[in-house]
């Protein structure tokens, strides 16, 4: 019997009379990694929002285990430090050093010791290749740097799940590889995440599950290796013919 | 050369006469300062937050406090008072009354821009890692501010300092005041006295409001 360590059921999320997310529902199991994909605009970084809180939501629910998880429930502070978010614009603390950036929740929010913390940070920073970078401010870093930084201030917080929300969209090309590796080293260790991504053969190598969202509606649902080799519906398979491109070299022989 | 009008300046006791009447400026103005910024911070924060009704009311007052020129709210707590409540403040007092009201109405709303400007992504990272809010607020939100309102606030500093010249007005002897005392007192001897005396308040003046801008120049580039 597998353990659901998150279950989305008949969550609906409407702004205003537009309805960007129609009852979804899906579960995660722990250690697994499910990549979203889908047209821009189709509800992705909504339904990674609403699993978070940081979006109220109108039908439905999101638990963790078994506590469920709503803006101004019980209980929210605790479980969102069991969800780590990462976002697109990396959202780091201007006016904190990068340590400081990923110590500030440990100590603050969960009390824990400077000590412990810094080591851990640390170690962490190394583990990204950033460990000479502690004591700099963001403004120093790249993007991509920038980037890891985040995801070490999520890690640092012992989420039991992580969101990653368009994490590579804002970056420079050569920079999207340094952050996509820390992602496939974690779902290595056998962390579980929920992935918002528009980089199709990472999500095809890093993902246990694809689910692919068009219109506020879970479409299709598959293993990876199905999804992208022979997707069932029409709408994936037109979804995922966006990123082919035919060769125009074949020009008709010349006599 | 032109006669500059310059040795006025080193007759009797004038120059000491008008470092005290600068120093009746800095005062009035410290003073204003003192109350106003802590006062500004605590009603911008109000301006900042949720309750409209304490927000429209905070409105009104910001924008009737721009909308009147300086003098003529100093006119009204000078003579308008003594006229309608019998008050008989003193021009100082009434000068300190609407340097306060004026200073915390501006300080306020440099509060207010420096809280509201700090982006939504940063509350919702705080968010996302589990931060209460009042965590957010004084972790992430503050310091942001802070370092955005201090130059402002400095430099809100420098301007209450120079509108000080207008009190004399009503009648407080202040460094413009006891300039214009000095050039008539010699408008026999040395008819231009004008040009050496306000030349003397011109430097008295960036003596005083200098250093400050150096400072908020300063802390601005650190901060960047």
């Amino acid at each position: 019997m597998a353990e659901h360590l998150l279950t989305v059921r008949g969550l609906t999320k409407r702004f205003g009379s537009n309805t960007v997310l129609k009852d979804i529902s899906f579960q995660v199991e722990r250690g697994e990694v499910i990549v979203v994909i889908g047209p821009s605009g189709c509800g992705k970084s909504t339904l990674l929002r609403c699993i978070n809180a940081l979006e109220p939501i109108e039908g439905g629910e999101v638990l963790l285990e078994n506590d469920v998880v709503n803006p101004g429930g019980k209980n929210l502070i605790e479980l969102r430090q069991k969800i780590g978010m990462v976002f697109q614009s990396y959202d780091l603390f201007p006016h904190l050093t990068v340590l400081k950036n990923i110590t500030l929740a440990p100590m603050k929010a969960q009390k824990r010791k400077k000590a412990e913390v810094e080591a851990e940070a640390m170690a962490l920073l190394e583990r990204v290749g950033l460990k000479d970078k502690a004591q700099s401010y963001p403004r120093e870093l790249s993007g991509g740097q920038k980037q890891r930084v985040a995801i070490v201030r999520a890690l640092c917080v012992h989420p039991e799940l992580l969101l990653f929300d368009e994490v590579t969209a804002a970056l420079d090309p050569e920079m999207v590889r340094e952050v996509l590796d820390v992602m496939l080293n974690l779902a290595a260790t056998g962390k579980t995440m929920i992935i918002v991504t528009h980089e199709m053969r990472f999500a095809r190598a890093i993902a246990d599950r694809v689910l692919f969202l068009d219109g506020g509606d879970i479409v299709e649902e598959a293993p990876p290796e199905r999804f992208f080799t022979a997707p069932e519906t029409e709408r994936a398979k037109r979804f995922l013919e966006t990123f082919e491109f035919k060769s125009v070299k074949a020009r008709p022989a010349t006599p | 050369m032109p006669d500059l009008g310059l040795e006025v300046l080193f007759k009797g006791q004038n120059m000491v006469r008008l470092l005290g009447g600068l120093g009746v400026a800095l005062k009035i103005s410290l003073i204003a300062v003192g109350v106003s910024i802590p006062l500004g911070i605590l009603l911008g924060i109000l301006m900042a937050g949720k309750n409209r009704v304490v927000k429209a009311i905070l409105r009104v007052y910001l924008e009737i406090i721009r909308i009147m020129p300086q003098l003529v709210l100093l006119f009204i707590f000078f003579f308008g008072t003594t006229r309608i409540f019998g008050w008989d403040l003193s021009g100082e007092l009434a000068a300190i009354i609407v340097f306060i009201l004026w200073g915390t109405a501006e300080m306020s709303d440099l509060v207010r821009g420096a809280l509201i400007s700090i982006p939504k992504h940063q509350y919702e990272s705080g968010e996302a890692l589990g931060l209460s809010g009042r965590q957010i607020y004084f972790f992430i939100v503050v310091p942001q501010a802070v370092r955005q309102l201090i130059p402002l606030s400095i430099n809100l500093v420098t301007r209450m300092i120079k509108t000080t010249s207008l009190i004399l007005m009503i009648g407080v002897v202040e460094v413009l005041k006891v300039a214009q005392q000095i050039i008539e007192a010699n408008r026999m001897v040395s008819p231009n006295a004008a040009f050496g005396v306000y030349l003397a308040v011109l430097v008295l003046y960036f003596i005083a409001c200098w250093p400050i801008s150096m400072l908020a120049g300063y802390l601005e580039k650190k901060w960047r």
